[in-house]
């Protein structure tokens, strides 16, 4: 393969994939608003285009003329630099999610996805938890105290999810017996009715435990304690306003998609369907579970911050534990 | 507050612009952490004089102001109103005018507390549960149309009577709310009630023992939540409640998971109370005869000179009160509802006192929240059930 092809492969795969996650997290919020209006007996967005399917444009447009305030007491440079820091990681965690099984093209075996990581595990681990470094110096950036108890909050939610998050996954690495995300997906081929190999039918409590674990990470309802409408009006977000809110938003967004993404992949056979497997099976996998974070968010109550630590230390941690020990029980008498 | 100058605290202000403060109530907390150490509610933003302006206003156009006090009870109000001002003047209603206040009044506890649902799981967080609420509180403002014209503020009891006969497809919408709406509690109940995450926030938070309760003067709900009984339409039964069969919901821990289940029970009690009040509903005027005071029949205002004058004099200097004094208490959706009305012998009220139960009540906020963290705040004024219209008027 040459050098000049094999760079323009990567520009168009980077490319390909950012341009889908960011165009998934304006659809995202369409759907959600969309959905979350049909729960509530309302309508949802209906004016802007057919079904208000232009409403994302607009809104990312309203947001892009808004005023840019800038805080008098906060501290300039950290306050703009966070929406980024919060920005990025989410749309990073997609590069090595694979989308598809590889295609030939000009000669080239091209694996569909931006880079095909031995530890794609790992990246995934290490670059989602980036994301809260954000919220929490932009909270303290504002020189606000409600932002400040929302980044409080989020990076102690952060410390206690984040244990559990990653224990969920050690019974499937175990299984699997490699941190590849491909091989993972090719190892949940086949079975019965083509979904018997998915490893949510192998270890569902790891799959229960890394769900609500990725709720929680990605500071979704009822695990909102960052934003806490209700009690502290917006949280880390209070403050921002125009391009650096729709960053972080955006970056919420790509952090949903990334998280359903990996559960997709990682328990339920990736790209990998009961017929015609293909990366369309990985987009309605994923549009599944956008749709169980909107309706998880129109059912349930906020939980308080110090029983969300109770629920990731005292009963997270240690069915996570358990379940790595079990497992690894049952794979050595079996 | 010394307590709050040493470094360790932080003080914040909980509004008066809060999205969770039920309009304008200000709440200046020290935390240590998210810990409360001390809560101090600020009052009067929303201060309207409504008891000074009374004083300048003839009886019967005082009525309506009383409705923008709690804007979410306005029969509820209205009724102490009129039951204060009949009292002083020795007026009796008809038995027909009795079951229909009872019957609207039940209503209204049922639109409060619909509100007060919806409102309250949306601080706690369930977002849901206030669209659900408000769609069935629509039934409610159809019928508060219906019967006075008007959704909100609707001044439909008279001095003397109602403001008018009601309407002809009354019973059919009364019977189809009584229809729909036991169901629909259910399914507020699937929602909220057996929620694991409903239960943790709710239970043991905000808790207050009878004592405590009794020494700050709490009344309704937040009262009864801690085990005492005391419900005013059976120890002071006004307006007929005697005649009805209702039981009275009583909580054991006073957290804001018994003024859940409470308030959840009265609804209920609510919907066998309009039940009894529509099937009892007894024939007669919608007024009581009282010339000089009611206003006569429109039809005999255009045929008969006496009923022209009386009209003409109700209207323009209003009817006069024998001097006394008088203090009526309901038992509105919130609690004691209390009006203290002194007459000088002349057309207008001399002193109009209100007893507000959202004032009086919201004192617990303190002793309740103390200790606890920044969510039970909100968790705690929603379950006091406040109307910041009623705590300042």
């Amino acid at each position: 393969m040459g050098d000049l092809t094999y760079i323009a492969i990567i520009i168009a795969k980077v490319t390909a994939i950012f341009i889908a996650v960011i165009s998934g997290c304006a659809y995202a919020t369409w759907l959600e608003r969309k959905l979350l209006g049909r729960l509530q007996q309302r309508m949802g967005p209906t004016y802007v285009g057919p079904f208000g399917l232009l409403q994302p444009l607009a809104d990312g447009l309203k947001l892009l003329f808004k005023e840019d305030l800038v805080i008098s007491k906060s501290e300039r440079v950290i306050f703009a630099i966070s929406p980024i820091i919060a920005f990025i990681p989410g749309f990073m965690a997609f590069a090595v999610i694979p989308i598809g099984p590889p295609i030939e093209l000009f000669g080239y075996t091209i694996p569909l996805a931006v880079s095909d990581l031995n530890i794609g595990i790992l990246f995934i681990l290490a670059t989602t938890s980036l994301g809260v470094y954000g919220i929490a110096l932009g909270g303290w950036a504002s020189g606000s105290k409600y932002s400040l108890l929302g980044a409080i909050r989020s990076s102690a939610q952060m410390v206690s999810y984040e244990v559990s998050y990653g224990l969920a996954l050690v019974p499937i690495l175990m299984m699997a017996g490699t941190l590849s995300l491909h091989e993972m997906v090719s190892q949940q081929a086949g079975g019965w009715l083509g979904i018997g190999n998915w490893y949510v039918f192998k270890n569902p409590i790891a799959f229960l435990i890394f769900w609500i674990c990725a709720i929680a990470e990605t500071n979704r309802a009822p695990f909102d304690m960052p934003e806490a409408e209700s009690e502290l009006v917006s949280g880390y977000l209070t403050e921002y306003s125009s391009m650096k809110f729709s960053m972080f938003f955006v970056g919420e967004y790509a952090n949903m998609l990334t998280a359903a993404a990996v559960m997709a992949t990682v328990f339920f056979g990736g790209w990998n369907g009961p017929i015609a497997s293909g990366p369309w099976w990985l987009v309605i996998k994923v549009i599944f579970f956008m749709v169980m974070y909107i309706w998880i968010r129109a059912s349930f109550p906020r939980i308080r911050y110090d029983q969300l630590m109770d629920l990731g230390w005292k009963v997270l941690f240690p069915i996570a534990l358990l379940n790595v020990l079990v497992t690894g029980l049952l794979m050595y008498l079996v | 507050m010394t307590s709050a100058a040493s470094s360790k605290l932080m003080t914040i202000n909980l509004g008066p612009q809060h999205p969770a403060t039920h309009g304008v109530l200000q709440v200046v907390l020290d935390l240590d952490g998210e810990t409360v150490v001390n809560a101090t509610p600020h009052l009067g933003y929303l201060h309207t004089g409504i008891e000074k302006t009374a004083e300048d206003k003839l009886y019967y156009k005082a009525l309506p102001l009383t409705d923008r006090m709690d804007y979410l009870a306005p029969m509820s109000n209205n009724l102490g109103y009129v039951l204060a001002v009949e009292k002083l003047l020795g007026l009796e209603v008809p038995e027909k005018v009795q079951y229909v206040r009872v019957l609207l009044a039940e209503i209204t506890r049922l639109n409060n507390h619909l509100v007060w649902i919806g409102t309250h799981a949306l601080d706690v967080g369930a977002m849901s549960m206030l669209l659900y609420a408000f769609r069935e509180r629509e039934m409610i403002m159809d019928i508060y149309e219906a019967v006075a014209g008007a959704r909100m503020m609707s001044s439909y009891f008279r001095i003397g009577g109602l403001a008018k006969e009601l309407p002809a497809d009354f019973d059919k919408r009364v019977n189809k709310l009584l229809e729909v709406y036991p169901d629909k509690l259910n399914q507020y109940e699937d929602l909220l009630t057996n929620n694991r995450i409903w239960i943790k926030r709710l239970t043991g938070v905000g808790a207050i023992t009878a004592e405590q309760a009794l020494d700050l003067s709490l009344t309704g709900p937040v009262l009864r939540s801690t085990g005492v009984n005391y419900d005013l339409r059976k120890t002071h039964p006004y307006s007929g409640y005697e005649k009805f069969d209702f039981e009275v919901p009583l909580g054991k821990n006073g957290d804001c998971m018994d003024r859940y289940s409470i308030r959840l029970i009265e609804m209920r009690e609510s919907l066998k109370i309009i039940r009894q009040a529509l099937d009892g509903m007894p024939e007669g005027p919608y007024k009581a005869d009282a010339p000089g005071i009611v206003l006569p029949d429109k039809e005999k205002v255009m045929t008969e000179m006496e009923a022209l004058i009386f009209h003409f004099k109700i209207i323009t200097e209003g009817f006069k009160v024998p001097a006394g004094s008088y203090y009526m208490g309901i038992e509105s959706p919130k609690g004691e509802l209390g009006y203290y009305m002194v007459s000088d012998g002349g057309t207008k009220p001399y002193r109009m006192r209100v007893r507000p139960p959202s004032l009086i009540n919201l004192q617990a906020l303190s002793p309740m929240v103390v200790g606890g963290k920044i969510a039970d705040v909100i968790t705690c004024i929603g379950s006091i059930d406040i109307v910041l219209g009623e705590v300042d008027r």
